[in-house]
């Protein structure tokens, strides 16, 4: 899950949106209602590139199927900025598919409308996959890929997989003395640090980003950041950073981790079923085993990310839209394809079951993330992202580490009021 | 503007004098030209392109006319039929010829610039953003469907969707079968009724394929009513019957809805009440929570005063704003330095090569900058860049304060004095080298040629370049926001980075991970505007002055 790609490209399109919205309107208060449906028989998807490439094939097929027209269009960045701007405006799509932690801004936005499953197609999916969906009790998306974190590790310098965090660094730094890798570990840091990366060590380390309220959902108003057993946790990772064993470093960024990895520069890579490909491409023997935890700590979370579909609400064809959603999406077949476009785990049972022999790798990550916990999807995540990253940037290059993580926590505070 | 242009120098002035140099200039024959219009015939070509321009002018008013009377927005309407009968009305009149050309350029004036501000500006006004995007109506139905649930233990039956009439336009028809029993029954504004089995078919999904009576709509027709489907609910005791797509149907029911006599959202099975709140343009009940989707409403100067009272605001805000006057000043002087210094290196002819050098030296110019400060930032890397490792240093550059300031100014020194060289190049070319000879003759050093005679003269040319480079420095994001995205951030405040700029850090408010909000962040784009305004208004009224000195 890339969460953190520059945005750039969004503040251009938005520009263009919002003065394409004014000029062509000539008055501020003229967009909004949508134009009553003229166009029948029309479904428009949008997805990222590769995506969209995966699901044409199959939306042609429902168009013939059903006697309608499916267009499916590429979004290839900030996809969740632009369908927000999109609906807004009433230019948006009927389908949109994303990650499953927009849901809460796209609630809050009123962008999308919740979907209605019946129990026996609710049954069929990861379970993990549907609770990451579902939020204030509906359900807002179907799922149909699931990802979370695994220690990647290159087993001709590491064959056996660290049962714990100080394992993995002794391996590390054995390996670091007999000049076979300059690394201890690859996990991304960055100037501006990663909490998503982060987040196995700080739940072994026993931090918490929110408690939960009586049904199970995340509690906004109950922040684990700040708390002393935050400082705890990040102590533990502030023994990892720059001025402790050295195995966490601001210089291991997004963009040089996984090659990183596949130059054999460290043994160890924590990322998603994403790099699997640059592993593969480069000729890594590699093996893949949860992310450890601490010695003596709390068993590590990474979190569960979801790939979904949505139905805008402010879609020209919602009846449409959610007969492609409820009643197609469900079935195996279009996972499975999915899935030969980019290796995720399928969250359809069914359609995992039908791709798991043929890839071994597949059912490894689902074991590292059996005790995945899916990413928060309340609005109230946005607050956690920037300053949890930054907090974990400036203790991994050695500022202290109570000050740090109070001033986080209170900053995240003031943001969700 | 000084009206003592003749004679000498002139190369260097014409370029920016502007526009206004123009009426002066064509003053006088003005009178004799227009009578002479007048009179002469018209031609083919003319008479051509008139035809086409009106032509598309017609077509953009007709493109745009149709969303504005769909939204019903009659003033809209209006300054469009105004805009398009007045170009017409002037470009087919033989009169107004100064206004012929002058409109075209006002126009795009009023909609690529003027247009934007005031937009801004209205935004900067209103709480825009995240969970405050629509009007109240769209947060109230969003949050009725939102609520709606199934109701439990209900029947999930298979839907066709029928009508008793044209398939087109004939009223709707829930055709639902009952999984369990095999059940037909059809389903319309009063209610479900039972139809006889005799008279329907089922296919093996459960699906009604016909029945008596009725005509099943297919898909395509289906979804040409998609709105209307979608719509529509057949009561039952408990809620009543949706569809779910086109082939399902299940029975729900809202459990919140909007009264407007309290204008407040009531939650049919908590009893719990969120009363509209006009001020924050969202529904809070007692307790404080609030519905997440609220509307867009006016807060009058709150955002302009959030950010004087606000202490994580106001607190670093001098502070980014002093790094950004440094950043600017020193991004323009280090690469006007280097850019004239090569310009002079490469002015003597006693260089061989040049056009060599000069293409050699104009490289980092012709590279796409964005890509660029992406390779830059990489190159930085503590531990994997190429500068450390070239020099054998272990300076973490984008991790101190000023080692990471010293950085940003290093790549846009890279990037921007191939530009200051061009117009350094360009400008002393056209100082006549008489000058700089007449000086030697009269025994000055090269230095003190330089110092009196080229400089203030490449100054008069080239000031008004600096000040547009030191606008466009002011506010270059990029250079920021792909290299240190801001950062080193300080370990208790991670809102402003040591090297983030007032765009950047507005960025970041509008745009960042703790959502979007357009109406603070176009407050603080006035901020920055009025800013920007000012300090080139003084400095371009300074250069007049030293123009005035020179000249």
């Amino acid at each position: 899950m890339r969460i953190r790609t520059a945005g750039v490209v969004a503040t251009v399109a938005l520009a263009i949106a919002a003065a394409g919205c004014g000029s062509g309107g000539d008055e501020p208060d003229a967009s909004g209602s949508t134009p009553p449906n003229a166009d029948g028989g029309k479904l428009v998807i949008w997805a990222d590139d590769k995506r969209s490439a995966a699901l044409k094939p199959f939306a042609d097929k429902f168009g013939q199927e059903n006697g309608v027209t499916v267009e499916v269009q590429a979004i290839s960045k900030d996809q969740q900025t632009t369908f927000v701007t999109a609906s807004q405006q009433g230019s948006g799509p009927d389908v949109m598919v994303g990650a499953h932690d927009w849901i809460g801004n796209l609630v809050q936005n009123g962008a999308i409308d919740p979907v209605q499953l019946t129990e026996a197609q609710k049954a069929g999916f990861n379970q993990g996959a549907l609770k990451a969906v579902t939020f204030n009790g509906q359900v807002y998306a179907v799922p149909y890929a699931t990802e979370n974190l695994a220690l990647i590790r290159n087993t001709e310098l590491a064959p056996e997989a660290p049962k714990t965090v100080e394992d993995l660094v002794t391996t590390g730094k054995r390996l670091q003395a007999e000049n076979k890798a300059s690394e201890i570990l690859c996990l991304q840091v960055g100037q501006n640090g990663d909490s998503y990366h982060i987040y196995p060590f700080y739940t072994s380390a026993g931090g918490t980003l929110f408690g939960t309220n009586a049904t199970g959902d995340y509690d906004p108003k109950q922040l684990g950041v700040g708390t002393p057993e935050s400082i705890a946790a990040f102590e533990k990772i502030a023994k990892l950073g720059e001025k402790g064993d050295g195995a966490l470093k601001r210089s291991i960024t997004p963009e040089n981790s996984i090659a990183t990895f596949t130059g054999k520069k460290c043994a160890f890579l924590v990322a998603g079923p994403w790099a699997i490909t640059d592993a593969k491409t480069a000729n890594i023997k590699y093996d893949i085993s949860p992310v450890p935890g601490f010695a003596g700590a709390k068993e590590p979370t990474p979190f569960l990310g979801v790939q979904a579909f949505y139905v805008a609400a402010k879609g020209k064809n919602k009846a449409l839209a959610q007969e492609f959603v409820t009643n197609y999406l469900t079935t195996p077949e279009l996972a499975v394809a999915l899935y030969q476009a980019e290796p995720r785990p399928p969250a359809l049972t069914a359609a995992f079951d039908q791709v798991k022999s043929s890839d071994p790798d597949l059912a490894k990550f689902l074991e590292a993330g059996a005790n995945a916990v899916p990413l928060p999807a309340i609005p109230e995540m946005a607050a956690i992202w920037d300053p949890f990253g930054k907090a974990e940037a400036a203790i991994v290059g050695g500022a202290d580490v109570t000050q740090t993580i109070t001033a986080a926590g209170k900053t995240i505070s003031d943001q969700i009021k | 503007m000084t009206e003592n242009v003749t004679g000498a120098g002139l190369a260097t002035q014409a370029p920016h004098r502007g526009p206004g140099g123009a009426p002066g200039r064509g003053r006088e024959p003005e009178k004799a030209r227009r009578t002479v219009r007048d009179d002469r015939p018209v031609t083919l070509t003319g008479l051509a392109v008139k035809v086409v321009l009106l032509g598309l002018v017609a077509g953009i008013a007709l493109w745009a006319a149709f969303p504005l009377v769909e939204a019903e927005a009659w003033l809209g309407l209006g300054i469009l039929v105004a805009t398009t009968a007045g170009l017409f009305y002037l470009y087919l009149s033989r009169r107004h010829i100064p206004a012929k050309y002058l409109v075209p350029g006002t126009l795009f004036l009023i909609v690529f610039q003027v247009f934007p501000v005031l937009y801004t500006a209205s935004t900067a006004f209103t709480n825009f953003g995240d969970g405050h995007r629509g009007s109240k109506d769209d947060a109230i139905v969003a949050i009725q469907s939102s609520s709606v649930v199934q109701v439990p233990g209900s029947i999930e039956y298979a839907l066709s969707i029928a009508t008793t009439g044209d398939a087109a336009t004939g009223p709707l028809v829930f055709l639902v079968t009952d999984p369990a029993t095999g059940t037909v029954s059809a389903g319309d504004a009063d209610g479900l009724e039972p139809l006889d089995a005799g008279s329907v078919t089922v296919n093996s999904a459960g699906k009604v394929t016909a029945a008596d009576g009725y005509t099943v709509l297919n898909a395509g027709q289906a979804s040409a009513r998609s709105q209307e489907i979608t719509e529509f609910a057949v009561p039952t005791e408990g809620g009543a019957i949706r569809s779910a797509g086109l082939s399902r149907a299940y029975e729900g029911k809202a459990t919140r809805a909007y009264d407007a006599g309290c204008d407040c959202v009531r939650d049919a099975e908590s009893g719990k009440v969120w009363t509209a709140d006009p001020e924050r343009g969202a529904f809070v009940a007692a307790d404080g929570e609030r519905l997440l989707q609220g509307w867009r409403v006016n807060v009058g100067l709150s955002n302009f005063t959030r950010v004087l009272t606000e202490p994580s605001i106001s607190g670093p805000f001098l502070e980014t704003l002093i790094w950004n006057f440094g950043f600017a000043i020193g991004s323009v002087f280090v690469t006007f330095a280097l850019g004239l210094l090569c310009a002079l290196a490469l002015h003597s002819p006693r260089v061989r090569g040049r056009t060599l050098y000069r293409v050699l030296l104009i490289l980092p110019y012709a590279m796409p900058s964005f890509a660029m400060l992406l390779v830059w930032r990489d190159m930085f890397n503590t531990d994997f860049g190429l500068v450390n490792n070239l020099f054998g240093l272990n300076v973490d550059w984008m991790g101190e304060t000023w080692s990471a300031r010293a950085a940003v100014v290093l790549v846009q020194l890279w990037l921007g004095y191939p530009y200051m060289f061009l117009v350094a190049t360009g400008a002393l070319q056209a100082i006549p080298r008489e000058l700089t000879e007449a000086t030697s003759v009269d025994g000055a050093s090269p230095w003190q040629s330089f110092r009196q005679i080229t400089l203030p003269l490449l100054l008069v040319a080239l000031t008004p370049l600096l000040i547009s480079s030191f606008a466009y420095n002011f506010n270059n994001f990029n250079a920021i926001h792909l290299t240190t995205g801001g950062g080193p951030f300080p370990a208790d405040n991670p809102s402003v980075g040591a090297t983030d700029l007032l765009i950047t850090y507005t960025y970041r408010l509008a745009f960042g991970a703790a959502g979007a909000e357009y109406g603070f962040a176009a407050a603080i784009s006035i901020f920055i505007f009025t800013l920007v305004a000012v300090i080139s208004a003084i400095s371009f009224r300074r250069s007049r002055q030293q123009e005035e000195v020179y000249a």
